[in-house]
């Protein structure tokens, strides 16, 4: 198993640390992981993004164009990955603020009102988990009681009374995330 | 050794094995993309527990004189920068190799000329191997891979910097710097004591005691013929580098029709290209230079004489491409496919440009 997969929003959205809390669950499960970010000139509101690579054998290239999974959090990172997402892969998407949804039929796709939700539970600090439990919904790639091994170890101990609320939102995820398009 | 398990970006893991490897001293002055060595070691606060002085000084052409001082007490010293830093170290980088001091300085490097980019690159080969500074000198270069190697090699780098009593560079790339990976660490190996500096380095210069003369740690010499010898005694020292000291890994190369040429980063993309190569039948490999000096010359000879073609892939306009086709000596074709000024090459184009510059040839 190898899934490659990209996650792109804007900076502030917590997709890098949402790409690091996969890539450290992966790791407390024993897989090969790789997590490398878009690093740059990038600010608050700009866009960012993380490659994460999950896999049960040594990772190849780290740095790669083409994604089994893209999780899009903006219209720019929409138009930017679309075409990027391989052939029978999926693309998990938010649609706040998404005006031009995704178009290809070759691809499996699914949404996730995360922001919407995050903002009715009062749930904003976690909105970045409610997108993770979507994908692992999707993805099963690692399993939940390594999700909490991953927080535990990539969570400063003084946020590791935020933990429960994190898996929480995993939950909450899991059980929004809806299909929009199924090959 | 007890080996622990930590998920770290390569910068994080330089400062990580400089504080595990006894390090005594780092300086060194922010530039991205490698910042985060400076970001680790000011969270870890070494000085707090293994006495390692982190400082950062007031410019590049500082932190390298600091190693200079450091190494010439026989410390075991460090800096780290990005290639802009690097050049204004040239300097100091002939001067440690003309005074012979162990010192260990990292280049994470990012795409030029000039100020250039931020990105990735790998187009400081030339200034790392061929020398950036003047004079016939040679650094050893160390070109990790992965994560795991960019803190393997801050040991290796001791250990041949005072074995040889040379500098040596680890010569990273912007994706090895910023990409988090598996890491195993392991445990901390303490700094040497005052005895053990004088018994490892005796050379040093810390305090003349009554038997022995003063240890004098200079590059300048104006007597030409004493000047001459010096230079013997440096070269004879990397031909012993080039006899004993190469490293290099290869991949996929035992049924190899084709050979791909690449270290760092470029190596594991061309890894990818490997895989998807071999989906479509094209029997390729890979040799991966460990040491870039020194090159693993007849590891290429070898392959020149077997295979039907070698592609160098590398973040650059061909650099690392001229040492392939010298130690290949036209037995085979030698090509070479880089991206540069910061954009880093897909395995899918490093596939095609194979097929379209070796296979169609």
């Amino acid at each position: 198993m190898t899934e490659e997969i990209i996650i792109a929003g804007f900076g502030g959205q917590g997709v890098l640390s949402m790409g690091k809390i996969l890539a450290y669950s992966g790791a407390m499960q024993d897989k090969e992981v790789s997590w490398m970010p878009s690093y740059g000139p990038e600010m608050r509101g700009g866009t960012a993004n993380v490659s994460v690579i999950i896999s049960d054998e040594r990772i190849s290239s780290p740095i790669i164009s083409q994604f089994d999974t893209a999780i899009i959090l903006n219209q720019q990172s929409l138009d930017k990955f679309q075409d990027s997402v391989k052939p029978g892969g999926v693309l998990l998407y938010d649609p706040n603020g998404i005006f031009n949804p995704p178009t290809r039929k070759d691809i499996n796709i699914y949404k996730v009102s995360a922001t919407e939700k995050a903002a009715d539970l009062g749930m904003a600090k976690v909105f970045n988990m409610i997108v993770l439990g979507a994908f692992l919904k999707v993805k099963p790639v690692v399993t939940e009681e390594f999700i909490e091994k991953g927080l535990m170890k990539s969570l400063p101990e003084r946020h590791h009374a935020m933990i429960p609320e994190n898996l929480k939102a995993v939950q909450t995820g899991k059980s929004l995330v809806e299909a929009v398009h199924i090959l | 050794m007890a080996k622990e398990l930590k998920l770290m970006k390569g910068n994080e893991a330089i400062a990580e094995a400089a504080i595990r490897s006894g390090c005594d001293g780092y300086f060194g002055y922010p530039i991205t993309p490698q910042s985060e060595v400076m970001e680790h070691l000011m969270v870890e606060k070494p000085w707090e527990t293994t006495g390692m002085v982190v400082l950062q000084a007031e410019s590049e052409t500082s932190s390298i004189n600091m190693v200079y001082g450091g190494a010439g007490a026989g410390k075991k010293v460090m800096t780290s920068s990005s290639s802009p830093g690097i050049s204004l170290m040239q300097e100091g980088l002939t001067y440690l190799a003309g005074a012979e001091l162990p010192s260990l300085v990292v280049n994470v490097v990012r795409g030029g000329p000039g100020l250039g980019t931020i990105q990735p690159s790998q187009a400081d080969y030339f200034q790392a191997v061929k020398g950036g500074g003047h004079g016939d000198y040679q650094m050893y270069v160390l070109a990790p891979a992965s994560v795991q190697e960019m803190y393997d090699f801050v040991f290796k780098g001791w250990e041949i910097a005072f074995k040889y009593r040379n500098p040596v560079m680890i010569l990273s790339d912007g994706a090895i710097g910023q990409v988090m990976e598996k890491l195993y660490v392991g445990d901390y190996v303490p700094r040497w004591t005052e005895e053990e500096v004088r018994k490892f380095a005796p050379w040093a210069s810390m305090g003349k005691p009554a038997d022995r003369d003063h240890n004098i740690i200079t590059s300048l010499e104006l007597d030409s013929a004493k000047q001459e010898k010096h230079n013997h005694k440096l070269q004879a020292k990397y031909r012993e580098m080039e006899e004993k000291e190469v490293l290099f890994e290869t991949i996929n190369c035992e049924d190899a029709e084709y050979i791909f040429v690449a270290y760092g980063s470029s190596a594991r993309i061309a890894q990818k290209a490997i895989q998807l190569g071999r989906e479509k039948g094209i029997k390729v490999g890979l040799l991966r230079p460990i040491t870039l000096f020194p090159f693993p010359k007849k590891q290429v000879a070898e392959f020149s004489k077997k295979v039907k073609g070698m592609l160098a892939v590398e973040m650059s306009a061909g650099q690392m491409v001229e040492d392939v086709r010298l130690a290949a000596e036209f037995r085979c074709p030698v090509e070479h496919f880089g991206r540069y000024g910061g954009i880093i090459p897909t395995p899918h184009e490093v596939l095609e440009a194979l097929e379209e510059k070796i296979i169609k040839g």
